[in-house]
């Protein structure tokens, strides 16, 4: 199934719950695998203990070692047992525990999930999913707050999404799960313990397109995964100050929906896009420059970018002041010349 | 052979005989040295003899090729033939085969067709032929990295109550990779049915095996990992095909992964770009010569009658044919067609790659037109 297809198991919908993000998580691996008899699941802690996030929680008891297990410590074995598994009719959905924990797992995904599709002409497909919890802003020790989106959408053949919320966890999830294409599915684990009211199952908006989170008319603000809270607490702000920003949660990083982000900047001639992750060479470079190619008669001013700064993530009593604020983002909009 | 752990100080010294049935003058070894392995019977001996030489002709004719300057590169494999032949051979049709860029021969042997081996080679696309027919992967460039896709095949298989088991063939370089410690880790943590084939040829390009590690064999390593491991004469098809069946069957039946070591030698170049004189003595190369693997099993074949002028005449007749089928493939033009390389990045169609698949569509017709337009001034 292609993600641009609506997903319909035909299973009725269960009354609303309030649900984090890691359990939206944890049901939409749950239901397609009652779906689907060849979704398995394995990783480092993904069975018994349920994943250090609980979001495989319970899983290994309902589905049991034949279909949920804990593999050894080693993530290029993970990535590359997971290759051989797809290529035997199995959906693999594979857990990278922590961002800077998947890097051993870089050749097989860059060299082979990437690219196996392309090599053998469409012949060999890899649905796998690779869950990465991402980002910072929960007091992790070093290694356990990278944001490593950009390697990913570096490399072609990978489709590399982030939810920010619980229904798009769930929904977005199931999707990736259904894609003939392997996805890098990265968590904000600063959001796992969000909180909506779901009626499971749910179907938002499909994988590969950005929404607008919030209409405004004189700014676009571009964010992702853990920045969308941030960049819904700036136009909240904005708001008061009497400046109107349209908030964009873009979901899928590749492919990048031009028309929904461009159809935006065209409207309000203003954008900034904001992510954690350094400044230098990271997503927001590709979102400034495709935008700018695109649209730059539209634009009154030039794209900005708010980033974390240009060091390796800081530690936990430092995070505070590395992290992108409404206030640092409001800040940069002021340096723009408004008539 | 013993898989007893030495003391490192120990095994410096120590030299260890492999696993071998037939000897380099051609004689069936005593029993009671055959470590528990019998001879393979005449008929499969004669059999593995004509895919020998016949695999050769193809590489002695791919790699007249390269130096022709007709294929971008050919990874040769002459003088591993029985490793590579070996290994195929014990495979069932159910099976899967990981090879890696110096395994064209098993391809062949397996049936793959000249033209689709080549199509890499010559650099028509990344790969070309029917994963799925064959049940071969794509051949690996990465070092070991086919291995845990092996091991994935083979766990998947074992999820499914298939009766499938993966082979993957690997280098002595490439044993020092950490996927290939993953993949034996992996592989006997899950008691995965996968034979792991390494061909010991003693060189990873230019570097020999005793900058790769410091244990006395490859297959020393198994027990480390819990899982059997044989040294064996690579040189020695009777060998290789007994061990490596048994180690088939053994996965097959439940029995988890083996890890062979089939020691032999590289006695080409490691590729066209290479220059082997700077490292290694033409009187080691002259050596590897003289313990052919094909001459061995002439000898026995020979000597058990079986060899006659007759059946050498009829597979020397059908390696020529081979060879000249691999000639008459690089004759005709290879279909490439610049669009398709937007074809099979995903199986969604992304609109960015459309966007630029209609930027080169566009170059292509100016260039045609700037081609045309060139003709008829030239005709003027």
């Amino acid at each position: 199934m292609s993600p641009q297809q609506t997903l319909d198991t035909g299973a009725a919908v269960r009354a609303p719950e309030n649900l984090t993000m890691a359990a939206a998580l944890n049901a939409a691996i749950r239901d397609a695998m009652v779906d689907d008899p060849t979704v398995v699941l394995f990783g480092e802690d993904v069975g018994p203990l349920g994943g250090v996030f609980r979001v495989t929680d319970g899983l290994y008891a309902e589905f049991g070692e034949t279909r949920v297990s804990d593999s050894p410590l080693a993530e290029a074995g993970i990535v590359g047992t997971a290759i051989g598994m797809a290529m035997y009719g199995l959906r693999p959905v594979v857990e990278m525990q922590f961002d800077a924990f998947s890097y051993p797992a870089f050749q097989q995904i860059v060299s082979h999930v990437a690219k196996m599709r392309n090599r053998t002409r469409g012949k060999i497909e890899l649905p796998i999913v690779i869950r990465i919890p991402y980002a910072g802003d929960i007091g992790g020790v070093e290694h356990h707050s990278d944001s490593s989106e950009a390697y990913w959408t570096a490399t072609p053949g990978l489709t590399v999404v982030s939810p920010s919320n619980p229904a798009d966890a769930y929904s977005m999830l199931r999707d990736a799960i259904a894609s003939d294409d392997p996805v890098i599915f990265m968590e904000p684990k600063s959001r796992y313990w969000s909180k909506a009211s779901l009626a499971l199952p749910v179907h938002t908006e499909p994988l590969n397109r950005a929404v607008v989170l919030r209409a405004g008319t004189d700014v676009t603000l571009i964010a992702y995964g853990p920045t969308v809270k941030t960049a819904l607490a700036t136009a909240e702000q904005a708001e008061a100050e009497g400046l109107s920003i349209e908030v964009i949660d873009l979901r899928s990083l590749s492919p990048f929906d031009d028309e929904t982000v461009g159809a935006s900047v065209r409207k309000t001639g203003r954008a900034a896009v904001v992510h954690e992750a350094a400044q230098f060479g990271g997503y927001g470079a590709e979102v400034a420059a495709r935008l700018t190619e695109r649209n730059f008669f539209y634009l009154a001013a030039p794209i900005l970018r708010i980033a974390g700064f240009d060091i390796p993530y800081p530690s936990p009593k430092l995070e505070e002041y590395f992290l992108p604020t409404p206030d640092r983002i409001l800040a940069a909009l002021s340096t723009w010349e408004w008539s | 052979m013993s898989l007893k752990v030495e003391n490192p100080s120990m095994t410096a010294e120590l030299t260890v005989p492999p696993l071998r049935l037939i000897d380099d003058l051609g004689h069936a070894v005593p029993e009671n040295e055959s470590g528990g392995f019998t001879l393979p019977a005449v008929d499969t001996l004669l059999s593995l003899y004509r895919q020998m030489v016949i695999a050769r002709r193809f590489d002695v004719q791919v790699t007249a090729l390269t130096r022709q300057g007709r294929l971008a590169t050919y990874p040769s494999a002459l003088g591993q033939e029985a490793c590579e032949i070996a290994a195929v051979a014990a495979l069932a049709p159910q099976d899967w085969l990981f090879p890696t860029y110096r395994d064209s021969i098993a391809l062949l042997t397996r049936g793959v067709e000249p033209k689709d081996i080549l199509a890499s080679f010559r650099g028509d696309w990344h790969s070309g032929y029917d994963y799925h027919t064959h049940r071969i992967a794509p051949q690996a460039t990465p070092l070991a990295t086919q291995a845990l896709h092996a091991v994935g095949l083979a766990t998947a298989a074992k999820l499914k109550r298939d009766d499938t088991v993966a082979l993957t063939l690997l280098g002595d370089g490439a044993t020092s990779e950490g996927d290939a410690h993953e993949a034996f880790n992996f592989a006997a943590v899950w008691q995965a049915p996968v034979v792991f084939v390494v061909q010991n040829n003693q060189f990873a390009i230019s570097v020999p095996l005793d900058k790769q590690m410091a244990c006395r064999t490859i297959a020393d390593k198994a027990i480390g990992y819990g899982m059997p491991g044989y040294y064996v004469d690579g040189n020695d098809v009777a060998a290789m095909y007994a061990v490596v069946s048994a180690a088939m069957d053994r996965a097959r039946s439940g029995g988890g992964p083996t890890l062979i070591e089939g020691l032999t030698y590289r006695i080409e170049a490691h590729t066209n770009s290479d220059d082997p004189t700077r490292y290694r003595k033409a009187a080691d190369v002259d050596l590897w010569r003289s313990r052919d693997p094909i001459e061995r099993l002439e000898k026995y074949l020979v000597a058990q009658g079986a060899l006659t002028e007759g059946v050498r005449a009829s597979i020397l007749a059908a390696a020529e044919e081979l060879a000249t089928t691999t000639r008459d493939c690089m004759t005709e033009q290879a279909v490439v067609d610049p669009l398709e390389l937007f074809e099979h990045v995903y199986s969604t169609p992304r609109t960015a790659l459309a966007e630029q698949r209609a930027l080169l569509a566009a170059e292509l017709d100016g260039d045609a037109l700037a081609s045309a337009v060139a003709t008829e001034e030239s005709t003027r």
